[in-house]
């Protein structure tokens, strides 16, 4: 069963684009990835556009489909309205580099920013540690990132406020999350999200919950509690009289 | 004169999956220059796709298991043809690999007693896989990832690489482009590790993403090195079938462990009726018996659904060629009958399969709690590959190491689950640390200026020529694949493949793409068309040649082991004149003292 669909795809690099049309056959249990690499192969070669599992378990198809981000192969375009063009344009967040491929890297740089896991010392002698499963549950859920940065993407401190600089943005709010939470865990982050991470521009509207393709509630489940570690630490009156008088 | 970058590292890895990441950290710790070069960005590897778990015989829940078993199991996975140094340190090395993981800040589930929780999972005999839920391999590339990154090895992310350059015998280096630009590059290195994975997009039904197109084997079969073991390719029996964009996506063997069972379109649970002799004794007579294996009776026989891979596949090919299949050409898998056995049946099956009950609500708009799923086999995995010493990972060329499923040995003629995953890590480690030494040991290279020039050259001809698209290459290429060198071969077919590849390579020696060096995909795919020559012909020689089955090939025309074919591998070169060589070579004996625990493994 095949039926007619439009897709209007944006087409340009940095400096400049527009969007294009193309009417492509479509058939049932389709998805937006598909439609791309369908008109790829049959009308524009080389339409830039990044894939890799297709299953929604790697993070790399990341774009915007009818001005919501979303990940193109786990977008059905049944869910769609077919009557109309669809639009797919690249992540708004990042600066394009062609077509649906934007440049990424400020995301990797970040990560390198931010202190890296340190253990404590072994519980045992050889090397293992115990941990129980409750007390791994919510960094498991953090863990299960992959890294699409839809969230980023969403996030209006980044997309329209362009806090790039001091900001890291809800992925690696998840991510200081699940180091800061690992039971194993030694290292201290707290200063750094309140001063080179910026946590406090998040004024929670929970749009990178809402956009999360693994479900991870970022913004309860990760922000929140690190905010509540910030201002605890900075911003508690008992513990600023206690610092105060014993300079500590 | 071509414009190109030079970078200069003391070990090359090439592909940043986990063998790639391990071999990049092990390199790094001591003290060598590490480049890392990846078609994708960093942590989007295949890796990512494993479900199920790592292999280790940690003894966590059942503390008979040992190394030794471990050893055993994968030997006789991989029907004895396995080099048998690999499998023997794999199954000694794997815990080590696991614990490391775990210092790293992986965050395996956990057993009561708070230590890494080990499941059950076909060809083992204990619970063995190390894992998280049904993503382990995202857990295992996000550690490798975020450890490794701060060792100080520099990631040239979207780089692919055409061509390895040679000093001599040795490697000097590899020669690419970075896929963002289009420009040229020229990585000058002492040693060089190929973690590049798979060959799955020579097929039309794979589980396996884009980067699957044999590059490893290809770059290392152009620079000498020798191929093995190329007829065994892995077709998982249960891939999705519907709709057309998922269709090859993989469909858990945990469905058919919770006692998902197979039915053709006339109902009739087909897999009982083909129980080979040797495992009659250890199968359900009766469906009955079967769900109560799979509800833990330890004195029931398995379901046939759980016989071998290999066997489950074929026999879901036979019902579809019969006219039994489902409507999309698979067969139904039904996990939904369980209702019958258990009131709270809905709420059991997403506990217990929460992703496969996503993928088919979100992909299929299938509720597989209530209806059956449509399922059918996929290309999954290649034994075969790059032939390396068991220890170092060298291949046949000096400097030039493989790890991971690019080379080969380790799983023999059929891979267990959970056996990738800590090959990954093993080797990856072991590649790294022999490459970081080889670099050590050995003095600086000279890169040949005539041999950058002629790789330039040539990947630039597709901006040149007038043929047609790459893609419509591609696309014929892999139906004649998925048609002729399948998962059911014959000597006809198998000869009438290597007759069409003979065309297929002249129409991809003409293909054309858009002239744009940006970032363009159809000029990517013409010069992956290579590769994909490359293997593919490799497979479909070294099957041509095996006239018997053997775990991961099946000859229609010879549908037993024969005994004289299990002392042998194939061996494939490219020779001097450039054409595909094949060779056969005795495997090396088994020594007695791991000879003896394979023989008491057998009679445990």
């Amino acid at each position: 069963m095949t039926t007619k669909a439009t897709f209007r795809i944006w087409r340009g690099t940095k400096e400049g684009g527009e969007f294009q049309d193309f009417p492509t056959e479509v058939t049932e249990g389709m998805v937006v990835l598909d439609a791309v690499h369908k008109v790829q192969a049959e009308q524009a070669g080389d339409l830039a556009c990044r894939w890799n599992c297709k299953a929604g378990k790697c993070g790399s198809c990341s774009a915007e489909v009818n001005g919501m981000p979303k990940l193109m192969c786990m977008t059905r375009l049944s869910d769609l309205d077919l009557s109309k063009p669809v639009t797919i344009e690249p992540v708004q967040t990042f600066p394009v580099i062609r077509d649906l491929v934007t440049d990424v890297s400020w995301n990797y740089e970040v990560k390198k920013r931010i202190k890296p896991f340190k253990p404590r010392k072994p519980d045992f002698e050889d090397g293992t540690w115990r941990m129980h499963q409750e007390d791994v549950d919510r960094v498991q859920e953090y863990r299960k990132c992959i890294e699409c940065y839809l969230c980023q993407d969403v996030c209006h401190v980044l997309r329209d406020h362009k806090k790039h600089d001091e900001f890291i943005g809800p992925r690696f709010f998840t991510y200081v999350a699940a180091l800061e939470m690992h039971p194993l865990d030694t290292e201290d982050r707290v200063e750094e999200l309140r001063e080179a991470n910026g946590i406090g521009y998040c004024n929670i509207t929970k749009c990178c919950t809402v956009v999360c393709p693994e479900h991870i509630k970022i913004t309860d489940n990760a922000i929140i509690p690190l905010k509540e570690r910030v201002v605890d630490r900075f911003f508690d009156p008992v513990k600023i009289l206690f610092r105060k008088l014993f300079g500590k | 004169m071509s414009d190109y970058q030079t970078h200069e590292h003391d070990v090359l890895v090439i592909g940043a999956g986990g063998a790639g990441l391990r071999a990049a950290i092990e390199a790094a710790k001591d003290g060598q220059s590490v480049g890392l070069v990846c078609k994708s960005l960093l942590g989007k590897a295949h890796t990512v796709m494993a479900e199920g778990g790592m292999a280790a015989a940690m003894a966590n829940v059942d503390d008979r298991d040992g190394w030794e078993t471990h050893f055993a199991d994968t030997m006789r996975g991989g029907q004895y043809v396995n080099n048998w140094r690999m499998a023997e340190l794999h199954a000694q090395e794997a815990p080590a690999r696991v614990r490391e993981l775990e210092a790293w800040g992986a965050v395996f589930d956990r057993t009561k007693d708070g230590r890494i929780l080990q499941r059950n999972f076909g060809g083992h005999r204990y619970p063995r896989l190390a894992h998280v839920g049904d993503r382990t391999g995202l857990e295992m590339i996000r550690t490798l990832q975020d450890h490794g990154i701060p060792q100080g090895i520099d990631v040239y992310m979207e780089h692919t690489v055409v061509d390895l350059l040679k000093d001599g015998d040795r490697v000097s280096g590899a020669f690419g482009y970075d896929r963002e630009k289009g420009r040229f590059r020229v990585f000058k290195a002492k040693a060089i590790v190929l973690a590049t994975g798979g060959i799955g997009r020579a097929y039309k039904v794979t589980s396996n993403s884009w980067e699957y197109t044999g590059d490893g084997h290809a770059l290392a079969y152009d620079a000498g090195a020798e191929l093995t073991d190329m007829a065994y390719v892995q077709f998982h029996p249960t891939g999705m079938v519907w709709p057309p964009s998922v269709a090859g996506i993989l469909v858990t063997e945990g469905v058919r462990g919770e006692g998902g069972i197979l039915k053709n379109n006339e109902g009739r649970r087909f897999m009982f009726d083909d129980v080979p002799d040797l495992y009659k004794h250890q199968t359900a007579s009766d469906p009955e018996e079967g769900w109560r294996y799979v509800t833990g009776d330890k004195s029931a026989c398995r379901p046939p659904e759980l016989l071998t891979r290999d066997h489950v596949a074929r026999c879901i090919v036979r019902e579809v060629k019969e006219g039994r299949g489902s409507p999309h050409g698979g067969v139904f898998l039904d996990i939904a009958w369980i209702r019958e056995k258990l009131s709270d049946s809905e709420a059991h099956i997403k506990k217990k399969l929460p992703s496969m009950y996503h993928q088919f609500k979100e992909l299929a708009g299938i509720d597989i709690t209530k209806e059956p799923m449509e399922v059918g086999p996929t290309v999954h995995y290649v034994m075969g590959g790059i032939f390396v010493d068991g220890d170092s990972q060298m291949s046949t060329v000096p400097g030039l190491f493989a790890a991971g499923e690019c080379a080969a040995g380790l799983h023999g003629a059929n891979r267990l689950g959970g056996n990738s995953l800590s090959d990954l890590v093993v080797f990856g480690k072991r590649a790294g640390e022999y490459a970081a030494k080889y670099a050590r040991e050995n003095g600086d290279v000279r890169v040949d200026e005539a041999e950058v020039e002629a790789a330039a050259a040539a990947a630039l001809a597709p901006f040149d020529r007038d043929g047609e698209s790459p893609y419509a290459v591609q696309g014929d290429l892999k139906e004649m694949m998925q048609e002729l060198v399948g998962i059911v071969r014959r000597q006809d077919e198998l000869e009438q493949a290597v007759e069409r590849l003979q065309e297929l390579k002249v129409r991809a020696a003409k293909t054309k793409c858009d002239v744009n060096r940006e970032y363009n995909p159809g000029w990517h795919t013409a010069l992956d068309l290579k590769n994909l020559l490359v293997v593919s012909e490799a497979i479909a020689r070294s099957a041509e040649v095996r006239k018997e089955s053997r775990g991961g090939h099946f000859r229609d025309d010879y549908p037993a082991k024969d005994e004289k074919f299990g002392k042998v591998r194939h061996v494939i070169t490219k020779g001097a004149d450039g054409s595909m060589q094949l060779e056969e070579r005795a495997l090396p004996a088994i020594p007695e003292p791991l000879k003896k625990i394979i023989e008491e493994n057998q009679k445990a």
